[in-house]
């Protein structure tokens, strides 16, 4: 099954859309039918046929009760969908947020994702890590959407519908998965270059796994003193200008926050497995992996290369 | 009305050389030629939108494709778009009203021909503009040598800040100088319609094709000024320090999208209405009967326009209005397919007790009855703002306006090809290859877009040069591409009838199809001046009261 399925949801915004998906599907495939039915039948039994080439048949120009009947019946259907729609749409956009509600601040950006926490005190980039929300005493998380630069969308299919991250626009969108896992998505308004590698990765965690994965984020990084070459090298480059390690001099804010890179599964927004080899190619050449990201390339040699990944190998 | 159609012997002119020719192609203000030259046009600009698709499927035939960098596709789908809309569609439908109307209302030429030769041309210059990009776009930067900001060009990608070369703001020009020639088509078609019937040609008896060319044209009138305030606003923004739409200095994004589907959704209509004329006459001409509840469709159209106006917002769900926002666009949207059914289940009527002819122009409206219900349909779908949000922006979307734009708008020009071809050239186009054209493509059709709905559902969003393993998009991008080789070949093939049947085509005569309206009166192709005497008309369908003296449609309408 796909990952992205959104006929697979996991949370209760994305379950009622597709309930009210069902209802449209039937009522749409019904009127379908019916209507090429009557189509096919027409064209079948008023067919010409041999023999008849000079008669023209009876001209009718119309039927005033007829055509009440199919400007009325339309309008008692798109009734229903409408209340039905107008149900869900008020269901998701107005829900009140319960106490134990998780904030995130979303910021997208060309081509990756910021993720902040105002109340817990932790940044990370890219994969978001939100806890299970139980429906007796709901913990959903409300996303505050934001842009640094151009139009991006937050779409995680099993999770909720899609909404804009807009500059100058702040939005907002929540869900309230039950089950643990990995949810997948992506930018879903074109962006930029790389708007197709800019892909959104949910981890849901048991509440317990939750604030273990909390305390560990909100760790300075460590310090690992055979790796000092490597932060060396960081903190007297350009690496420092753009990304933050918290306890140290870089604070850069217009790259991903890299204090607990290590933590995460994937690298330049979820396109390789963040791994030694990936994460060396990557600092090399950022555009040997997603041409067009704005990280420049720094004329590293290979052996301070070398030392820069192993510093960055120890964030853990 | 006359009997025969009377034609003057033509002087006796000596024979012209090619380059007399062309100069008198050049510079006419025959509204018949400049009907012509749009729908050339707008083929030449079809076969080179098609090309940028058949890379763009290509590209995505498997995950992580290297056919085309990210740069590049990005340029293929935003040239894509707006060729087809602007530089296809468009020009298709002002070639038929240009060519059709006055000889639908029997009138000698459009109310202002020069008027007419000019704002054709500034079409063609828009399109030139837009490829000039090619050439001229490179910018200080080498950001992208031809646009690349999606057909509808989002604030703030076309800012400075994102787009410092000049390749958008040939975008920006094209769209501006060709939106200036739609108004004055739009102004002329009007006039024309109101000025310049023939006697006893009421509102009320004009065919339903012309009454669409009008409703078309007031919708033009009314949906590509917005259009072009925004560009006149964005070339402030990018030229004079202006920061209508620049997010960085506290500008709109959202206004932006405001401004541009004011115009994209009517826009819509602009080119689905005159689609919905040609489907009508097809329809009743091949079926044997008059169309079914005339009033009806005029007012429907009239409504569809109207409430086009009033929905455009439902391409802005996910940007994130308020509920109250939301549930407006969401019944202003649905109410739109209650006079769309009406067209619908008229068309059906009037088949209904026919004697229906299965010729190549009627297949073509069977294949638009079909698609355009499903595409009606997935419209619904979309309307429900709530599964908007997962299905917007997504291959779903895509589909669908697929469905709209190809599976019904096109099947009824290409309809409107092999109904009129022999009008305008005064020979008939081949009714085999019209078989093997319409097959192919109907295939073809199927197979493209009828599977890229599902690439949707399954979380695929559009705009992206390439996509992950894994997703289950795979298999469907591969049937998706295959369907575009289908719609190529079909596509050649309607070429080459087009092309052969000029010369070696059966002749025509003045009325192949046995049809009724004013059209089919005089001679094919119809002498510079249309009508040696101009007709007067007593109904809707003059030919059929000369050809039934005996039971003429006056007496009932």
């Amino acid at each position: 099954m796909s990952p992205t399925t959104i006929f697979s949801p996991e949370s209760s915004a994305a379950r009622m859309i597709f309930d009210l998906s069902l209802l449209v599907y039937v009522v749409c495939t019904v009127i379908f039918v019916v209507v090429s039915a009557l189509l096919i039948y027409a064209l079948v039994k008023y067919r010409k046929r041999r023999g008849d080439e000079t008669r023209e048949p009876a001209q009718i120009f119309g039927s005033k009760q007829i055509e009440l009947a199919w400007t009325i019946i339309p309008i008692i259907i798109v009734l229903v969908l409408f209340l039905s729609s107008v149900r869900v749409i008020a269901a998701t956009q107005d829900a009140k947020m319960p106490p134990g509600t998780i904030e995130v601040n979303v910021v997208g950006h060309q081509y990756w994702w910021e993720y902040r926490y105002p109340g817990l005190g932790v940044v990370t980039a890219n994969e978001l890590h939100i806890p299970t929300s139980d429906p007796a005493k709901p913990t959903p998380t409300l996303l505050h959407l934001y842009s640094a630069d151009a139009n991006h969308s937050y779409w995680v299919p099993r999770l909720a519908g899609k909404t804009d991250l807009i500059p100058n626009h702040p939005n907002q969108l929540w869900f309230d998965p039950e089950k643990p896992g990995l949810y997948l998505g992506q930018c879903a308004q074109y962006c930029g270059v790389q708007h197709a590698k800019m892909l959104l990765r949910v981890y849901v965690h048991s509440p317990d796994d939750f604030r273990r994965w909390i305390e560990e984020q909100k760790e300075p990084a460590r310090q690992v003193d055979t790796v000092a070459r490597g932060r060396e090298l960081f903190e007297r480059t350009n690496c420092m200008n753009c990304h933050t390690i918290a306890g140290t001099p870089a604070t850069g804010r217009f790259g991903p926050d890299l204090t607990h890179l290590m933590s995460r599964e994937t690298l330049a927004a979820g396109i390789v497995p963040n791994n030694r080899d990936n994460l060396r190619a990557w600092i090399k050449d950022p555009n040997s992996l997603k041409p067009g990201s704005l990280m420049p390339a720094i004329a590293f040699d290979d052996a301070e290369l070398d030392a820069v990944t192993d510093y960055l190998m120890t964030l853990r | 009305m006359t009997t025969e159609s009377l034609v003057l012997p033509a002087a006796a002119a000596p024979e012209k050389t090619w380059l007399e020719r062309a100069h008198a192609w050049v510079t006419t203000v025959d509204h018949k030629r400049l009907g012509i030259m749009y729908i050339v046009f707008a083929l030449v600009c079809l076969v080179v939108g098609g090309l940028e698709a058949t890379i763009i499927r290509l590209q995505l035939m498997k995950a992580h494709a290297n056919v085309v960098s990210p740069e590049v596709f990005n340029e293929l789908f935003t040239m894509h778009g707006t060729t087809m809309i602007f530089f296809v569609a468009m020009p298709i439908m002002f070639g038929a009203a240009n060519y059709l109307a006055p000889l639908m209302i029997g009138a000698r030429d459009m109310a202002f021909p020069r008027l007419n030769a000019f704002t054709f041309w500034l079409t063609v210059f828009g399109a030139a503009l837009l490829y000039y990009s090619l050439l001229g776009g490179y910018g200080l930067y080498g950001d992208a040598f031809a646009p690349n900001v999606g057909w509808f060009a989002y604030a703030p990608l076309t800012a400075k800040t994102f787009s410092r070369g000049h390749s958008n703001d040939y975008w920006t020009l094209a769209l501006l100088v060709s939106g200036f020639g739609s108004v004055g088509t739009a102004i002329n078609v009007i006039a024309t319609i109101f000025s310049q019937r023939c006697r006893g040609m009421t509102l009320g008896r004009m065919p339903l094709a012309v009454w669409l060319f009008l409703v078309m044209c007031v919708l033009v009138l009314f949906t590509l000024t917005p259009l072009t305030a925004a560009q006149l606003m964005l070339l402030v923004d990018r030229y004079l320090g202006g920061h209508f739409f620049d997010a960085q200095a506290g500008g709109s994004a959202v206004l932006w999208m405001h401004f541009f589907w004011v115009f994209g959704h009517p826009e819509v209509y602009v080119l689905a209405l005159p689609a919905y004329g040609f489907l009508s006459e097809i329809i009743q001409v091949f079926s044997r009967k008059a169309i079914f509840g005339y009033p009806a469709m005029v007012a429907a159209s009239i409504v569809i326009a109207f409430i086009s106006m009033s929905v455009w917002a439902h391409h802005m769900f996910s940007v994130g209005m308020t509920s109250y926002g939301n549930t407006f666009f969401v019944i202003t949207t649905m109410a739109i397919s209650v006079p769309t059914g009406i067209k619908i289940f008229n068309w059906l009527a009037t088949i209904w007790g026919g004697k229906v002819d299965f010729k190549v122009p009627m297949l073509w409206a069977i294949a638009f009855l079909f698609q355009f219900l499903v595409a009606g349909l997935t419209g619904v779908m979309l309307a429900c703002a709530p599964l908007d949000w997962h299905l917007t922006n997504s291959y779903f979307v895509v589909a669908h306006f697929h469905y709209v734009i190809v599976g019904a708008l096109f099947m009824a020009v290409f309809g409107a090809f092999y109904f009129w071809y022999p009008k305008v050239v005064g020979r008939m186009l081949s009714e085999k290859l019209g078989r093997w054209h319409f097959w192919l493509f109907v295939i073809g059709f199927h197979l493209t877009f009828d599977f890229m709905h599902i690439p949707g559902f399954l979380g695929m969003p559009r705009r992206i040069y390439t996509y992950e393993p894994g997703r289950g998009w795979d298999v469907w991008n591969v049937i998706i591409g295959i369907g575009v080789l289908f719609q190529g070949v079909g596509t050649l093939i309607l070429v080459f009838n087009l092309i052969r049947s000029a010369k070696k085509g059966k002749p025509a005569g003045n009325d192949p199809w046995d049809a009724w309206t004013l059209e089919w009166s005089t001679s094919s192709p119809p002498p510079e001046y249309n009508f040696a005497t101009l007709p007067v008309v007593r109904s809707r369908r003059p030919l059929w009261d000369l050809k039934h003296p005996e039971d003429p449609d006056w007496k009932y309408e």
